[in-house]
């Protein structure tokens, strides 16, 4: 944690209020997300007991499981759940504007650039936690190579048709959400924990109740008040107050709960298949359908506090402006979009289970990019953000004190120009530093050229700079590339934009080193019938 | 092997001798050799290329930093300079060493057309993945394999048929600035070492250990050996009173100059602060270390050793500090500017691997702190830290580091296929504190 977190954990807890540490927000919210809540069965991996999804806040879509180890029950559910997704995400697919991009051409080798298409917005998900996030990983995982009727007309229990295009889908979005930065598919807890430093640890900021008590507490609590009921009150029957965000429910929710009204669900459907005429039947059938209605009941009652909280989440969020680098990365999360809609549509398969040696490599890569592109552009984008770089000596600002012009040597000098920066910072400059300023949005870099006087005076460090670039071709540097005195300068130790990599291998020429070209590509065939399967 | 005809010398020349033959004769791809702290791994990289040179096969040598790769250029320049030998460099200002200029052997270019043919070219992982070629090179030479990353080695394995990887296996781990769990267990973890990736797929290549540490005095080497490499000891090249360390200016009395003393005496000393949760720039224990770098100059040091058996002075390029994080290497900087010390050598363990010196003054990863993170448990950081010196290392830490240990147990989730590396952090910090405890120097400052 760096050293301007910790004190802004440290001013909430003597405030008793969450404290910002961002005048700005830093990932993109779309006007029209779909927010998931999904709930899941205690000691089944991967059996969801219900959800509340939907784009629109008053109105979210409930759906359930009435008995979790149902796989029929739950193919049902999935394809509910299709039902409301896919149609999202394809609500952005069609709008559509030209982009370019640069393509090696398979002929000529060279680089050119070529027309595509670039979708208009992209469709956002939005789920409460992080354990949320995974568990719709986990969702994809598990769909993306169910087998339809339509691959294998012969087996049983086939998975209805747009399944597997879900977990297609899930599984991008799931991979998308590890790149740093990206907004298709946030976990709210994150997004307002990089907003806000609450007076708790950052394991327990994964609570949401008790996330949204200490930056938004009710009436005049105190945070650490508010995020203790969220966490434990409970009512006359001993259910929380406020129900964990999920996916995992409250134990006692569990036992007292939902284990009883599951039973009777049991009871009422063993009861109806054993009818004997349609007289009975009716009755028992009316019977079932109160059974699943109070389950119905049950699963909103603890998936619609969470909801509310969603939203109410995104209105704090949606208080602070953007900042002015986020839509460039929502270009790229639109990009990403766009790519596997391509991918989809061209017929591909589905994502791979692992992937090789070339695909990791590169996604880790990125990853690293964009780590380092998102820290350098918050900080950019935010000065409170900076004030923690500055903090941490790995920015300063200051005013300018002096210029003194400067050429380089050699046949044609081009301008040098030495900058004084007075500064109450105290950066980490080694001697010939690199630093950073930000031009019209370009980065300017400058050298450390040493200290002026003796660097502690109590009037603060006067660094001297030598400006490399930026300024024109010509003798002359170009009006307004070299600040002036008085100017107001924030330079930093960290460059604002990220070199590309070296480009690795394609996966056929994958070298010995990494157990050589991965073979014929097989596509992987859908997962087979067990046993489990039809418990 | 016994301690009584132990011939450290022949020892390494068998190894070494060993290696260079797999090296040149051998059918395998890839020959892999472990080198524990200074046991002269530069020199056999530098040994291994004039002799790949002379055999007439194109040799591309791959390090991991500039510096490296300087270093083994000017290494290269001094055993031989008649061979002509190609530099590769990036196309920012000042890529390499200016020394190099001054070589006439030593061809520069940022461009790897510009160096075809030239019987040895040097650069960068970093560089080399840039590179493109229609024709591998018959050779290279891998260096700091341990400390490069598995995709790093997936960018430039095309450009080669077969390679001699050498590194130590018990310095830093590669780290990635982003989670890789996605890939833990897989054989090419991105984000593993290069050599676990390499061994992975080709278990059968032929695996070498160079058992002597020329580096490390005899004081240091069976406390490195034993928490940092228990299955895989080492030896030091030299024995008991070979290096001596004395001091024109007696002690004062003080604590740094007791803890200097007892580090003259045993190799290690340890200065204990009292008990404190700091922030990571601990004034106090930066005032502690600059305190002790200033009376190590201040009292005139001068070292005996096999190299020189005329006592030497120990100046302050012969000095270093080691910090876990780069914010204490800077304040511990500026404390010595203040002091009025200027070159000594203060770094945190990532810069100072592969660097050596006569007296290192450690600045205890976790000293201080309220928690022991995996980041500050890290086996190698410790390791590094405590075998940078070639006479004493001096530590100064906060007290209750042993309870510190005790209350935060290794916790890191097990991943499945894994290698898991032994001993861990937890262990070899407990082992370390062990023998520091022994030449402790309490002090309230």
């Amino acid at each position: 944690m760096s050293l301007i977190a910790t004190l802004a954990r440290l001013e909430a807890v003597s405030t008793g209020r969450a404290q910002p540490t961002a005048t700005v927000r830093h990932r993109h919210l779309s006007g029209h997300p779909l927010v998931l809540v999904p709930l899941t069965t205690a000691g089944e991996a991967g059996a969801p007991l219900g959800a509340l999804v939907g784009t629109d806040r008053d109105a979210p879509r409930l759906l359930v499981v009435p008995q979790p180890r149902d796989r029929d029950l739950r193919f049902a559910f999935l394809a509910d759940l299709a039902d409301v997704v896919l149609p999202y995400l394809d609500s952005c697919a069609q709008a559509v504007e030209a982009a370019e991009r640069t393509e090696t051409d398979p002929e000529t080798g060279k680089r050119v650039k070529v027309e595509v298409e670039l979708c208009a917005d992209a469709p956002q998900l939005i789920v409460p936690s992080r354990a949320g996030l995974d568990y719709l990983r986990l969702l994809g995982r598990s769909m993306r190579f169910r087998r339809t009727a339509e691959q294998d007309p012969e087996t049983p229990h086939p998975a209805p048709p747009r399944i597997p295009l879900l977990g297609r889908w899930l599984t991008h979005y799931g991979e998308r959400a590890r790149v740093p930065g990206s907004s298709l598919l946030l976990a709210l807890t994150e997004v307002l924990s990089r907003h806000w430093a609450t007076g708790q640890s950052s394991l327990e900021d994964q609570h949401l109740g008790a996330l949204l008590a200490w930056i938004d507490p009710p009436g005049d609590d105190t945070g650490a008040e508010a995020a203790r009921r969220a966490e434990l009150a409970r009512d006359a029957d001993g259910q929380l107050l406020c129900p964990p965000a999920g996916p995992a429910t409250d134990p006692a929710f569990d036992n007292k709960l939902l284990a009883p009204a599951i039973e009777r669900y049991d009871r009422a459907r063993t009861a109806l298949a054993a009818a004997e005429d349609a007289l009975e039947a009716d009755d028992r059938l009316a019977a079932l359908t109160a059974a699943e209605r109070e389950i119905r009941d049950l699963v909103e009652s603890r998936t619609r506090p969470t909801w509310d909280a969603v939203w109410r989440g995104l209105d704090l969020l949606r208080a602070l402006p953007e900042g002015a680098r986020v839509e460039e990365r929502w270009t790229r999360d639109r990009w990403s979009f766009t790519g596997h809609r391509d991918r989809v549509l061209a017929g591909e398969p589905p994502q791979p289970r692992r992937d090789d040696a070339v695909t990791a490599a590169n996604k880790l890569a990125t990853r690293e990019r964009e780590q380092a592109r998102l820290e350098a552009q918050e900080a950019l984008d935010d000065p409170l953000v900076m004030a923690g770089r500055r903090l941490a000596g790995e920015a300063f600002a200051g005013e300018v004190t002096d210029v003194v012009m400067a050429y380089s040597e050699g046949k044609r000098p081009s301008p040098r120009p030495l900058v004084t920066v007075r500064t109450d910072d105290r950066p980490h400059l080694a001697e010939r530093a690199k630093v950073y300023r930000s031009l019209d949005g370009k980065p300017q870099a400058a050298e450390f050229a040493g200290y002026e006087g003796s660097p502690d005076e109590g009037e603060g460090f006067l660094v001297v700079l030598r400006i490399v670039d930026k300024m024109g071709r010509g003798k002359e540097p170009e009006p307004g590339s070299v600040p002036e005195k008085g100017d107001a300068v924030c330079f930093t130790l960290f460059e604002h934009e990220q070199r590309g990599g070296a480009k690795l291998p394609d996966p056929e020429e994958t070298p010995w080193t990494h157990g050589g070209p991965p073979g014929e590509a097989v596509g992987e065939a859908p997962d087979t019938l067990t046993e489990e399967d039809v418990l | 092997m016994t301690t009584v005809d132990f011939d450290p010398g022949a020892a390494a020349a068998r190894a070494t001798d060993a290696i260079l033959d797999d090296t040149l004769h051998s059918t395998a791809r890839g020959v892999v050799v472990d080198s524990p702290p200074g046991a002269g791994k530069s020199t056999l990289v530098v040994r291994a290329a004039l002799e790949l040179a002379d055999a007439g096969r194109p040799l591309m040598v791959v390090a991991q930093t500039n510096a490296q790769v300087d270093d083994l250029v000017l290494r290269l320049a001094e055993k031989n300079p008649e061979l002509p030998v190609g530099r590769l460099h990036s196309s920012d200002t000042d890529p390499y060493d200016k020394a190099l200029d001054g070589l006439a052997n030593v061809r520069p270019s940022a461009k790897a057309a510009d160096l075809k043919g030239l019987p040895v070219v040097l650069s960068t992982a970093a560089k080399w993945a840039h590179v493109k070629v229609d024709e591998p090179w018959r050779h290279a030479i891998v260096d700091e394999a341990y400390q490069m990353r598995s995709d790093s080695l997936l960018a430039v394995a095309g450009l080669f048929e077969r390679a001699l990887f050498v590194g130590d296996p018990g310095q830093l781990d590669p780290f990635a600035i982003v989670g890789s769990e996605q890939w833990a267990g897989l054989s090419y973890d991105p984000s593993a070492s290069a050599v676990t990736t390499l061994l992975a797929h080709n278990p059968e290549l032929p695996q070498h250990r160079l058992p002597v540490s020329w580096r490390l005095p005899a004081s240091a080497a069976p406390l490195v050996s034993d928490a940092f490499y228990p299955y895989t000891p080492f030896r030091s090249g030299t024995g008991h009173g070979v290096r001596r360390l004395s001091f024109a200016v007696p002690s004062d009395g003080s604590g740094p100059d007791r803890v200097i003393d007892e580090a003259a005496q045993s190799g290690w000393g340890l200065l204990e602060l009292p008990a404190r949760h700091t922030p990571r720039t601990d004034p106090e224990a930066v005032r502690a270390v600059t305190a002790v770098v200033r009376r190590l100059l201040d009292r005139g040091g001068a070292a005996v050793s096999e190299r020189s058996p005329e006592p030497a002075p120990v100046t302050a390029g012969r000095i270093a500090v080691g910090t876990a994080h780069r914010d204490q290497a800077a304040a511990v900087r500026s404390a010595l500017a203040e002091l009025g010390v200027a070159d000594v050598t203060v770094d945190t363990a990532n810069r100072l691997q592969g660097r050596e010196y006569d007296v290192t003054v450690v600045l205890h990863p976790l000293s201080g702190r309220p928690d022991a993170t995996a980041f500050h448990l890290e086996t190698g950081r410790l390791c590094v830290l405590a075998s940078r010196h070639r006479h004493a290392c001096i530590v100064v830490c906060r007290a209750g580091v042993g309870d510190l240990l005790d209350d935060y147990p290794s916790t890191e989730p097990v991943q499945l296929g894994t290698l898991v590396k032994f001993p861990d952090g937890w262990e070899a910090n407990h082992a370390v504190l062990a023998h520091l405890a022994e030449h402790r120097v309490p002090w309230r400052p």
